[in-house]
């Protein structure tokens, strides 16, 4: 079997270190890079993110190659795993600080989060349950809770896109996504045995 | 449904793990590294990690580990953000976004401001705006005085004047993401939190209130959950004597009737 290589892409997010402190301490070869040649030799990237949608998007066009990440995960289908901001750009729109483009490889927008009286954002652990089967989401229980800081989320389109949810006040989408492009809001780097276990789910698409 | 968050608080003091009572004795408790994997085994939600240094002597005993004061506090950090993967607020002499920044790029995810925040509005607000509210703590110290409580900041020596009502609430407006509300009187008393104070701030803010200092038992725990609004509960003291503090307080807590994630043990 080919050797896996994660790339966390690089593109002046501040957690880029803690996703890969935790794919290391799993055993897992990885780089930090917005490297062409490191990105393509990758079997599988990863988008970190912390920070808003807007200034995000910013820096992902000004630091990635995102023809080449394009081509690599769109068309050849390698697998791809957003989390929290990193999981928002997959959207058309965001509305976070105003209209932002995302890069749309998931139909729908991210829009704040409907929570009645409960403060945003949305900080702790919060459950997360399937509403349909997912590779990413094998061997859960029923309940399983996941660490979230967000006030944003992401609304699909299509409900087929919609893996998992977690409720604040109202439902949200908490894991997302369409064939080879995932996507998480929680942090799986901050969510202890959870966390270990979806990244090593995501390992597992090829 | 979201949790309610149990919080171990860590306080260092010339790179020791150290006991605190009344904010003025300082009993060693050995390697803080140590301890942050322990907690972390037990499944600990969070950790808030302060260092409580008075000046910049540092115990030449700690040579041999090769850390000192502030430095190596934030190298203790870089270590412990590489073994532990929960949400980790740290917390003690930060006086710009400088230092926030550093803090964030160690693997920080919030910070805690506690006596800059008095002394320097300002520096809240910029920090909420930089970095986001979620990860700006401010913890704020409560005294009880003749005329009634009042928030104390330089380690709990200096009186700002400031109730704590609205000392919490300029806070929040400025952009405080969270609120770590300890009580010096109860600090490492072991008689449980000051319910009427947590009430009191936890009514009337909306951010996240977590309640820190004087608990000896885990009904303190429940206590603090059933009577008040606080979001997340937190002590120091109580979970470095028993082996497997965390998981038999959480244990504890579900098993009446809390809402708080299940107690569990990890291998690391």
């Amino acid at each position: 079997m080919e050797e896996k290589l994660v790339c966390v892409l690089d593109y002046g997010s501040g957690n880029v270190g803690s996703v890969s402190n935790l794919l290391q301490h799993l055993g897992i070869n990885t780089i930090i890079s917005n490297k062409e040649k490191e990105i393509q030799k990758s079997t599988h990237l990863i988008l970190p993110g912390v920070g808003s949608f807007g200034s995000a998007m910013e820096k992902i066009r000004k630091n990635l190659p995102m023809t080449l990440i394009e081509d690599d995960v769109v068309y050849k289908k390698k697998p791809f795993l957003g989390i929290c901001i990193g999981m928002q750009v997959l959207a058309n729109y965001g509305f976070e600080f105003g209209k932002h483009d995302g890069l749309g490889w998931i139909e729908g927008n991210v829009e704040k989060i409907d929570s009645g009286d409960n403060p945003l954002p949305h900080i702790g652990w919060n459950n997360v349950t399937s509403v349909q089967e997912s590779k990413l989401m094998m061997g859960f229980e029923e309940i399983n809770d996941f660490y979230f800081v967000n006030s944003y989320c992401f609304k699909v389109q299509n409900e087929s896109n919609l893996i998992a949810e977690t409720t604040y006040h109202k439902n949200f989408a908490s894991v997302i996504g369409r064939d080879n492009i995932l996507g998480v809001q929680f942090h799986p780097e901050k969510s202890q045995g959870a966390g270990q276990k979806i990244i090593k789910n995501f390992l597992e698409y090829k | 449904m979201k949790k309610n968050r149990v919080i171990p608080v860590l306080l260092l003091k010339n790179g020791w793990l150290v006991q605190s009572r009344g904010f003025s004795r300082h009993q060693n408790l050995g390697n803080p590294i140590d301890a942050v994997k322990r907690l972390s085994k037990w499944a600990s939600d969070e950790l808030v990690y302060l260092d409580i240094s008075r000046d910049n002597i540092y115990d030449t005993r700690r040579d041999d580990q090769g850390y000192k004061n502030i430095s190596s506090f934030l190298g203790i950090i870089e270590n412990i953000s590489k073994e532990v993967f929960m949400p980790m607020t740290i917390g003690g002499k930060i006086k710009n976004l400088n230092d926030i920044e550093d803090r964030l790029l160690l693997g920080a995810d919030k910070v805690s401001i506690n006596t800059e925040a008095y002394n320097n509005n300002k520096l809240i607000e910029d920090a909420a705006k930089e970095f986001g509210s979620q990860c700006i703590v401010v913890s704020m110290d409560v005294k009880k005085t003749e005329l009634g409580n009042r928030v104390f900041t330089k380690f709990g020596k200096e009186d700002t004047g400031y109730g704590p009502l609205y000392w919490a609430k300029l806070m929040e407006d400025y952009g405080a993401g969270e609120i770590l509300l300890n009580s010096i009187d109860r600090d490492g008393s072991g008689e449980g939190y000051d319910i009427e104070l947590l009430d009191q701030i936890s009514s009337e803010c909306s951010c996240p209130i977590i309640a820190f200092g004087g608990v000896g038992e885990w009904e303190h725990f429940k206590e603090a959950l059933d009577k008040t609004n606080v979001d997340s509960v937190a002590a120091a003291n109580i979970f470095q004597y028993t082996d497997q503090s965390v998981y038999m307080a959480k244990k504890y807590l579900s098993n009446n009737g809390c809402n708080v994630r299940k107690p569990d043990l990890l291998k690391i």
